[in-house]
């Protein structure tokens, strides 16, 4: 990108001509320190949209590839529409497997409600086929129809009532976290131009002096814009990776909950180091907007 | 030593067009707000003329000279700078023009945060020249107006006079074809006085455009034996060419 190596020149180039400015040792930590906190807190929130994220990738898929069809019949039809499900379901593109549950199995599910001794067989209990689906998945709708055309009183659960709520909310935060950087680099674009707007302000003698010697604008924005790109990547640089030392050393791994997901996997973590040159960016931007603007009501 | 003209001289270039001034004022006008200070004012500064411009305390001479430089846009009239109209130049040209002319302020204008030496360069940094390559030269200035054990100073540190002679040495430095010196000698005891004029007149002798303002006429009656100088003078808000009576 041309911007790009616009700014690497520009941290590499002449430091003498850095030095027409005077230094300006306060705001100098300042905008550092703000270009820090906010590369810090952008870390955070692209841990929590990758953790966001595959949370709901996970959901979604060890949820999708299990599912289960209920059938409440009278007691004359439920081996009729059991067989009736059961054909449907061999018949079903998407599903890998299908058989009813024993009625050991229905106790062991009962269980934990109803105590060991629960008289399953005397109980007017729905009939419970277990389908496995393949990587393709089924299409629950089509199924559905199928069903109640051969079997009435077959429902199909396929989880995707209670797991789409969740998967719902897990890309929202994905989103929330995504909307967060953009902010953070909002409000750090405006940091850096009210820091720059003090700083031209307080030079305004020295800037008036360049331009009667002969400095073009572009050499007068130089001296600004080269200062605060630099504090900006050096404030990001060590704020990133304090706050990827910080995820890296979260508690907690391999249990499910999300809390202890939040983090970075694999290539996630090198998303992280596009913050630094990410913010030098928006501060060679911010400080070059503020410069020419103010350079326009010097003759 | 870079006080010949060797950059981008408009001397030379003037050759083709000898009439030609290397400043130009057309029928120029200027108010800061309430009633004219300058009226229809009109000079031609032909390349290697040596102009003295005086005129009581207040008259605008300061104004006159800033126009001449375009730190100021007159309210009216025409300013042309090496034969470019200054109303038809965007701001990167009206950079270039102006390190073609070398100005010492009334108030010398420095950066204060950089010492004497580094002032002296800026003209080279900011036209992206490299002060380093010209250390030489640089050097050679300071002794020229006898600054060289001053060159680590700051500017505050300075006497008014030191100061002076440092804004001179900044007005040459980029081997302008016109100097203009705003009270070059408003600081300094007369025998200071008398080296400031000897250094702007062997200026003068390298082909230089030179145009001083000043309110001391012992300074311009001792420059009358020495070069053939112009005398202006602005009275009643015009600009006169005075004559026998100084
Ligand atoms: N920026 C300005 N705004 C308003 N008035 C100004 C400004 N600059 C100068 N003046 C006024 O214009 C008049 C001429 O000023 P100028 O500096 O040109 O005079 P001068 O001839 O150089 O005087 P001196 O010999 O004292 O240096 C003065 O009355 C001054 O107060
Ligand atoms: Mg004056």
């Amino acid at each position: 990108m041309n911007g790009a190596r616009r700014i690497v020149r520009l941290l590499r180039g002449d430091p003498r001509a850095g030095q027409v400015v005077p230094p300006s040792g306060f705001t100098a930590r300042l905008t550092q320190f703000t270009s820090g906190a906010m590369a810090f807190l952008a870390v955070f929130a692209m841990a929590l949209s990758f953790s966001a994220g595959h949370l709901a990738e996970r959901w979604s898929q060890a949820l999708a590839r299990t599912a289960t069809v209920r059938i409440s019949a009278p007691e004359g039809q439920m081996e009729a529409q059991t067989i009736a499900v059961l054909e449907v379901l061999r018949t079903t593109p998407g599903v890998a497997s299908a058989r009813p549950m024993s009625l050991d199995e229905q106790r062991a599910l009962l269980e934990p409600w109803f105590g060991p001794d629960l008289p399953v067989e005397t109980l007017p209990l729905p009939r419970m086929v277990e389908l496995t689906e393949t990587a393709e998945g089924v299409d629950a709708e089509a199924l559905r129809l199928r069903l109640a055309g051969e079997a009435p009183g077959a429902v199909l659960d396929d989880h995707t009532r209670w797991r789409r709520p969740l998967v719902r909310a897990a890309d929202r935060l994905r989103g929330l976290g995504w909307l967060s950087i953009g902010l953070i680099g909002a409000a750090m674009a405006a940091m850096i131009t009210l820091a720059a707007n003090s700083a031209l302000a307080a030079n305004a003698q020295v800037i008036e002096v360049l331009r009667l010697i002969g400095a073009r604008d572009s050499f007068i924005a130089r001296a600004f814009v080269r200062r605060f790109t630099r504090r900006a990547l050096e404030g990001a640089a060590i704020g990133t990776a304090l706050a990827m030392l910080a995820v890296a050393f979260l508690p907690g791994e391999g249990d499910d909950g999300f809390l202890s997901g939040l983090g970075f996997r694999g290539w996630d973590w090198l998303w992280p180091l596009a913050l630094p040159p990410l913010a030098a960016f928006v501060a060679f931007w911010a400080t070059r907007f503020a410069a020419f603007r103010v350079l326009k009501g010097v003759t | 030593m870079r006080l010949k003209p060797v950059r981008g001289s408009g001397i030379t270039r003037a050759g083709t067009k000898a009439e030609r001034g290397v400043i130009e004022l057309d029928n120029v006008s200027h108010s800061y707000g309430d009633g004219d200070l300058l009226s229809n004012v009109s000079l031609t500064l032909a390349p290697g003329a040596f102009h003295f411009l005086t005129g009581p305390s207040g008259a605008g001479k300061t104004t006159f000279l800033k126009i001449c430089y375009a730190e100021l846009l007159p309210s009216a009239g025409g300013v042309r700078l090496f034969g470019g109209d200054l109303r038809r130049m965007d701001r990167d040209q009206v950079a270039r023009t102006r390190r073609r002319i070398g100005v010492v302020h009334q108030d010398c204008r420095f950066l204060d945060h950089l010492p004497l030496i580094d002032n002296i360069a800026l003209p080279l940094l900011a036209a992206g020249l490299d002060p380093v390559s010209e250390r030489d030269n640089i050097d050679e200035l300071l002794n020229w107006v006898g600054l060289r054990a001053r060159a680590g100073a700051l500017p505050p540190e300075l006497s008014g006079g030191e100061r002076q002679r440092a804004a001179l040495a900044r007005a040459v430095i980029m081997a302008p074809d016109v100097i203009l010196a705003d009270e070059p000698t408003g600081n300094v005891d007369w025998d200071m006085s008398l080296r400031i004029l000897q250094l702007l007149i062997e200026l003068n002798r390298m082909g230089k455009t030179i145009l001083i303002a000043t309110h001391d006429l012992h300074l311009i009656r001792s420059a009358k034996p020495l070069v053939a100088a112009r005398v202006l003078r602005i009275k009643d808000r015009q600009l006169h060419l005075a004559g026998a009576d100084l």
